[in-house]
């Protein structure tokens, strides 16, 4: 008999020694076994190479929609510094400036609203969003501030608009200017607050992106609604954003670790290079075309549209990083690793 | 910043080891969770990469037998092949059987199977970012949607670190495992622990299933098997540990899994800091534009 038989009451031809435990040491010849623990550990995320499972990305796909999520973000960034912009006009006696930004801000926050709502898997829940206020969560956060934000930006538009209560008006620009600040920026903790790579490691620098980009954008709006002789911090506005948001959109890039370089890459490089492009060129226009209201108009429109190119490049960077697993077990790894290091050396 | 922590009631806390040395692929848990929970068909597919055609989880998919296929020795295991009087198969592949395998490595190869599931984390980052509060850390601190609450925003699926929440396209809401939340609650236990025919998948308390994960931990490695590893049953790793724990036998990306999780909310308190600091100089910079004239 060769080998062993199982029968109903007992085992028959049983060899001794062949009941063998899975992977067991005992049973491998020594030549071989010196051969196997000599053998290197064969991956090192040092070296760019990294073990996945079947090239499938470890984290989920991003499930919101480019032009919806990127409009929303961009949206957002507008009205609120829309509203600061407008805020400064009205305090200023500017009201030839503050007038469009004021219906531009009314404008987007509606525009941001209603893309968040429509990108939800179930919209006509989201007043669901209003039942809780969790500090661990932006868009619960973002779901308040807008809250607070839209009927101020709602009011400083209508009464802009009818010309009624105008001391209401007013204070209500002032209010939504200074919430404005809150609606540029949250929607930064909002992406970064996540395990997606090219997101998370950038939050350091992605609320000063959104921030300068949303400032861009405003003063963008002021060149395209008001005459040029009220336009002047407009103009500034514009500027000093564009060379700010090409600036830390740049640093941000280079500075955020692995996944900085998508940035470069793909889909998210196009719209982050022609982000640069027209905002540069919209803020060149600023300056060269200020006694011209259409130059000035035309460069607004630059600016305004290479914000909304830094939101879909920041949105496509995300899902690239999403994509590819390299992103997410590469740092992993190595951090895993260094700290393994460091504990074998205090041993 | 986490909302999402034990609970600190008296329920013992309740979770699932999965020793997968013992694994055979049977993918009998996938069935059985989705016969329990109803879950929907989500696609008859081929992937052609290997016996897995379930692919990952996702909201169709709460347990997911994972299978990779190694040119690597099970520890020091004589398998008896590459011998000059056997043929080795090798690997499934569309050559010849022998083909393929550089006659190094011939005789050398294993078979990893793992069940993976949600890890219901201690910091669990989709609670944390859920804006709806639908996601809930239970009386077992387990982790569940409430799906009459949930409208889908899908911010929970970037957050999970693991991949595990999904949502699901004609149903817009996000789904994963439940750890059988209506079974668990009547003292019975989940349908993939109950289904598993080698006990891969434990079910338990949490404390208890550590301390049997630790002795098989060491029983294997006694035996040689010296790759084996457990995977989130650390609560100090990024995401406190995890309520569903693993043994594995090789480095958890082979698996899938990510090797170092950190719950993203753990950074959010400097990430409000950053925001605030952006939103006054926002606001600075919009009052310099005043500055400079009238013009
Ligand atoms: S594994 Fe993902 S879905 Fe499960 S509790 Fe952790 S974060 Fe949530
Ligand atoms: S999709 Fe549902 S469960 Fe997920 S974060 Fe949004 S409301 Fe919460």
């Amino acid at each position: 008999m060769s080998t062993s038989d199982v029968t109903e009451e007992e085992m028959h031809g049983q060899k001794p020694g062949r009941d063998a435990v899975t992977g067991a040491a005992g049973v491998v010849g020594e030549q071989q076994r010196r051969e196997r623990d000599a053998r290197p550990s064969e991956r090192h995320a040092d070296d760019g190479e990294f073990a996945s499972y079947y090239g499938r990305p470890v984290i989920n796909a991003i499930v919101w929609e480019a032009p919806a999520i990127g409009g929303y973000l961009f949206l957002g960034g507008l009205a609120g510094a829309s509203s600061a912009l407008a805020a400064g006009a009205e305090l200023t006696g500017r009201p030839g400036l503050a007038r469009p930004l004021r219906y531009t801000a009314l404008a987007a926050i509606s525009g941001s609203t209603a893309a968040l709502i429509y990108d939800l898997g179930r919209p006509e829940r989201f007043l669901n969003m209003l039942r809780v206020f969790k500090p661990t969560s932006p868009m619960s956060v973002g779901s308040w501030i807008l809250m607070g934000y839209g009927p101020l930006a709602g009011v400083s538009a209508v009464t802009a608009l009818t010309g009624w209560f105008p001391r209401t008006g007013r204070l209500a620009t002032y209010g939504a200017g200074a919430m404005g600040a809150l609606v540029a920026t949250y929607t930064a903790p909002l992406v970064c607050d996540t395990a997606v790579p090219a997101w998370h490691e950038g939050y350091r620098y992605m609320p000063f992106v959104f921030a300068s980009s949303a400032v861009a954008a405003a003063g963008g709006a002021g060149l395209i609604g008001a005459p040029t002789e009220q336009s002047g911090p407009a103009r500034r506005a514009a500027v000093g954003g564009a060379i700010a948001e090409t600036a830390v959109s740049t640093a941000m890039e280079h500075r955020m670790g692995l996944s900085g370089e998508l940035y470069g890459r793909g889909t998210a490089g196009r719209y982050m290079r022609a982000a640069k492009t027209l905002t540069l060129a919209g803020a060149a226009g600023a300056v060269l075309g200020r006694r011209s209201r259409v130059a000035s108009a035309l460069s607004g429109a630059a600016l305004v549209a290479g914000s909304a190119c830094t939101r879909l490049g920041v949105f496509h960077a995300g899902r690239q990083s999403q994509e590819d697993p390299k992103y997410t077990v590469v740092p992993q790894r190595r951090r895993r690793d260094a700290r393994e290091r460091a504990e074998n050396a205090q041993v | 910043m986490n909302v999402s922590t034990d609970s600190g009631a008296e329920q013992p806390r309740l979770g699932f080891f999965t020793d997968t040395s013992v694994c055979i692929g049977c993918k009998a848990c996938e069935v059985a969770c989705k016969e329990w929970n109803m879950v929907p068909e989500d696609g008859l597919d081929f992937t052609g990469m290997s016996f897995d055609n379930t692919g990952g989880l996702s909201a169709d998919t709460w347990r997911h037998v994972a299978f990779v296929e190694q040119r690597e020795p099970l520890a020091h295991q004589e398998t008896g092949l590459g011998r000059r009087d056997t043929v080795d198969l090798g690997m499934p592949s569309f050559e010849l059987p022998g083909a393929s395998a550089a006659p190094e490595e011939r005789g050398e190869f294993r078979w990893l199977m793992s069940s993976d599931v949600c890890k219901h984390c201690t910091h669990a980052a989709c609670v944390d970012v859920c804006p709806t509060g639908a996601l809930f850390h239970t009386e077992f601190d387990t982790v569940v949607v409430q799906q009459d609450i949930c409208n889908g925003c899908g911010y929970c699926i970037p957050a999970c670190p693991y991949g595990v929440i999904d949502r699901r396209e004609d149903d817009g809401r996000a789904w994963k495992c439940t750890l059988c939340y209506d079974r668990v609650g009547d003292g019975l236990e989940p349908a993939c622990a109950k289904a598993c025919p080698t006990d891969s998948i434990q079910f338990g308390d949490l404390d208890e299933l550590r301390e049997r994960a630790a002795q098989r931990l060491e029983d294997l490695h006694g035996a040689g098997v010296s790759s084996a590893r457990l995977y989130g049953e650390d609560p100090d790793d990024g995401v406190g540990g995890n309520g569903a724990f693993f043994l594995l036998l090789d480095e958890p990306e082979v698996y899938g899994l990510p090797p170092d999780p950190v719950v993203t909310t753990r950074d959010l308190p400097s990430m409000w800091r950053h925001a605030g600091a952006a939103a006054v100089v926002m606001l600075a910079g919009v009052a310099a534009t005043f500055l400079g004239g009238r013009k």
